[in-house]
């Protein structure tokens, strides 16, 4: 019976174009504006200009980019620099998110709809405004940070946290966390809505409440979310650049503390005052940000989302 | 063949067609600039007064952010869309020149008013073409607020131990931050720190041409020397000065409540303004008295004609009216602290840009050090001072070590011709 039904049905199975034609502006827009781009990006970086002509060069920009000196001091200090932005989103901004969603799911609660947009609404601030406003609160001589520390006798505490070079990065990273902290929330907020109310009763009756619940129950349902998130931070901070630029300039100071790979691409690409602009020397950092990207989704796809256990309801 | 004729009189037809219409209406010059704090200066004084005398053409003042210019201005030149007028860097216009994407003015009518020293900073090597009218150039030193020197006794310094005494004195009464100048921005510790202070040390012309003749190295006592006394200014700055930017040190100082301000003269206009003091100037002090000053009298704006401009006669119309003397009035009184470069003595009015020029009288003039030649490799050398001046005054690299690090990198790209 489902034998002879299967042929029946593989016989008049007539093409179906409309799965190509529904997926065919997606598809183009989506060649036209990312795709091809990409490659240009990865073509650029093989091209050398010499004599105002572009030579093809191999893989010297590579080499340049990794041999000389200076080029590849500069391009640690951005991917160490930017691992540090990652790693402080990781440590701070996500379990912070995890947390507030948890409250939030809370059903005890008031006014849970009003915390949920207040703390969302920095994330839809544009990064010029976080930038600049962030400038003004910790400035030294109007900001409102030094005077708030004074109120209550913790002046001393106060450190131009963003001229110094041993402060200035963490401080741009929690900045950056303060603005994106609402992302992982309402990821998390979402996934914990979808727990159903008869694993959270049944936990109940078996004496697992509070703390151990969400350790227990909701932790292990919520993973797949957290693995999500993770990964768009990691994307996010690799790809950073808009904060960096908008506080600190294209220098990313002091003494290039604050350099990541978003700051240091922009520098070499397109100049900045007497620099004059390195596209195919732009373009090899940017190719370089691109494998590091690939590799670290590539990384999670294969290790970590495999292994995630998901559950159905 | 036969397609290939159409077209080719459909586009003839169209372009002429366009010219024709062009013609008839008012021709619009665009103007690219970083210089925005001029907006209300072009709109209101300089283009009305061109216009007025050449009707038929307008203008159009399109200014970019400073720091972006550059980069956005390639960006154009490349794709195309940049405006008729290009507003100049100095030396390093070089770079879209050869590419072609600036014109040759050397035959330009009003280019013989200025003096070859004048148009050096947009001359090829050779000195054979020149492709932008020089408009301004900017005298460094230091600007005072009078009332304070008067309260707490202080008499202008002109060497630098009395340079310090004074600091020291402002710093003892406690009423006045002794100098408003922060390193956020960084450049502020390069080009009103090291290129400001400097030419005293290095000799001004001599040194930095002895520079780029690879006679001299940054690592040479005159070259750290500036660095040492950059290291000393930290105990006298604000607090909080490796957060404080430039806006943050202009306000402090029109507040009154910084004494002394590492200028340049192009704050002049927005000091008068903001400021509700007497106001005087000073150039950087010699190291000991009798010694010869030198100043940076360094040219920083010239104007170009874009390549590929369809409005090329209007735009060159109007390049050499900036070119003229009543241009170098008009430009030179409504901005006080950008200098003429015009070889017809200017007629100035304000007292504060009157004691800036002054200077070039007994003090010899030379350009910034990092401008011409050494700064088109990479590492770029103005862009390195700029990090290493802050972190010498920053106190996280001794003057030492900062010139070392500069060395090293101008040698891995400059070799001097011999």
């Amino acid at each position: 019976m489902s034998q002879q039904s299967l042929e029946h049905s593989q016989d008049r199975r007539p093409t179906r174009w409309h799965i190509a034609v529904f997926l065919a502006p997606a598809l183009l827009v989506y060649t036209a504006v990312m795709i091809l781009p990409l490659f240009g990006t990865l073509q650029l970086s093989l091209f050398r200009n010499v004599d105002n002509a572009q030579v093809f060069a191999g893989f010297d920009n590579f080499r340049t980019l990794f041999g000389d000196p200076r080029w590849s001091d500069s391009f640690w200090n951005a991917l160490g620099n930017n691992t540090w932005f990652f790693i402080i989103h990781m440590l701070v901004q996500n379990p912070i998110g995890i947390l507030l969603a948890a409250l939030l799911s809370s059903p005890k609660l008031r006014f849970s709809a009003f915390y949920r947009t207040a703390i969302f609404i920095p994330t839809i601030l544009s990064f010029v405004i976080v930038g600049f406003a962030w400038k003004l609160i910790l400035s030294p001589l109007w900001g409102v940070a030094p005077n708030l520390l004074d109120l209550v006798g913790l002046k001393s505490l106060f450190v131009p946290w963003l001229g110094k070079e041993e402060y200035a990065l963490t401080a741009l990273s929690l900045i950056s966390v303060w603005q994106f902290v609402g992302i992982p929330m309402m990821l998390i907020y979402a996934a914990m809505l979808s727990i159903p109310d008869e694993v959270i009763e049944a936990a109940e009756c078996d004496g697992v409440t509070g703390f151990s619940q969400f350790w227990k129950i909701k932790l292990p349902l919520i993973l797949p979310a957290i693995g999500i998130i993770s990964i768009l931070t990691f994307v996010g901070n690799f790809n950073a650049f808009d904060l960096i630029y908008s506080a600190q300039g294209a220098l990313a100071g002091p003494n290039y503390a604050t350099d990541i790979l978003g700051t240091f691409l922009y520098r070499t690409f397109f100049g900045f005052q007497l620099q004059i602009g390195d596209p195919n020397m732009g373009a090899t950092i940017a190719s370089m940000m691109f494998f590091i990207i690939l590799a670290g989704v590539c990384l999670y796809l294969f290790l970590i989302q495999r292994r995630l256990r998901r559950y159905q309801f | 063949m036969k397609h290939r004729l159409l077209t080719g009189l459909l586009m003839a037809s169209s372009i002429l067609g366009t010219a024709g219409i062009a013609l008839a209406q008012d021709k619009t010059l665009t103007i690219e600039s970083w210089r925005n704090d001029d907006l209300a200066i072009w709109q209101e004084k300089l283009i009305p007064a061109f216009e007025k005398a050449n009707p038929g053409i307008k203008v159009v003042f399109s200014p970019t952010a400073p720091t972006e210019y550059n980069a956005a201005l390639n960006a154009k030149l490349d794709a195309g869309s940049a405006g008729d007028l290009i507003t100049c860097r100095p030396f390093t216009s070089i770079d879209i020149y050869n590419k072609g994407q600036i014109a040759d003015l050397t035959s330009l009518a009003g280019m013989e008013n200025f003096s070859d020293v004048a148009k050096s900073a947009w001359q090829t090597d050779d000195g054979k073409a020149t492709f932008c009218v020089p408009m301004a150039s900017v005298i460094h030193g230091f600007i005072y607020n009078k009332e304070a020197f008067e309260k707490l006794g202080i008499a202008v310094p002109a060497t630098e131990a009395e340079f310090f005494a004074a600091l020291d004195k402002i710093k003892a009464d406690g009423n006045y931050i002794p100098m408003a100048m922060g390193t956020k921005d960084l450049w502020e510790a390069a080009t009103m720190g090291y290129q400001n202070i400097g030419p005293n040390y290095w000799k001004g012309e001599e040194g930095r041409l002895a520079l780029i003749k690879g006679e001299q190295k940054l690592t040479d006592p005159q070259w750290v020397a500036p660095f040492a006394t950059l290291a000393k200014w930290k105990p006298y700055l604000g607090d909080g000065f490796e957060a404080q930017t430039y806006p943050d040190s202009q306000n402090l100082f029109t507040l009154g409540r910084a004494a002394i301000y590492p200028a340049g003269s192009w704050e002049i206009s927005t000091f008068n303004t903001q400021a509700q003091f007497k106001m005087g100037a000073f150039p950087p002090p010699v190291q000991k008295a009798g010694d010869t000053c030198y100043i940076s009298d360094h040219t920083d704006i010239g104007l170009g004609l874009n390549a590929k401009s369809p409005n090329a006669d209007a735009a060159k119309t109007f390049l050499t009216w900036v070119a003229s003397p009543e241009f170098a009035t008009i430009y030179a009184n409504a901005l006080p602290g950008f200098f003429s470069l015009n070889s017809s003595p200017v007629k100035m009015d304000d007292p504060l840009a009157q004691e800036f020029v002054s200077w070039r009288e007994k003090c010899k003039p030379t350009i910034r050090s990092t401008y011409q030649i050494l700064s088109r490799g990479t590492p770029n050398l103005e862009n390195e001072t700029w990090v290493k001046s802050a972190n010498v005054i920053n106190g996280t690299e001794t003057p030492e070590a900062a010139a070392a690090e500069l060395q090293k990198g101008l040698d891995s790209w400059f070799k001097p011709a011999k």
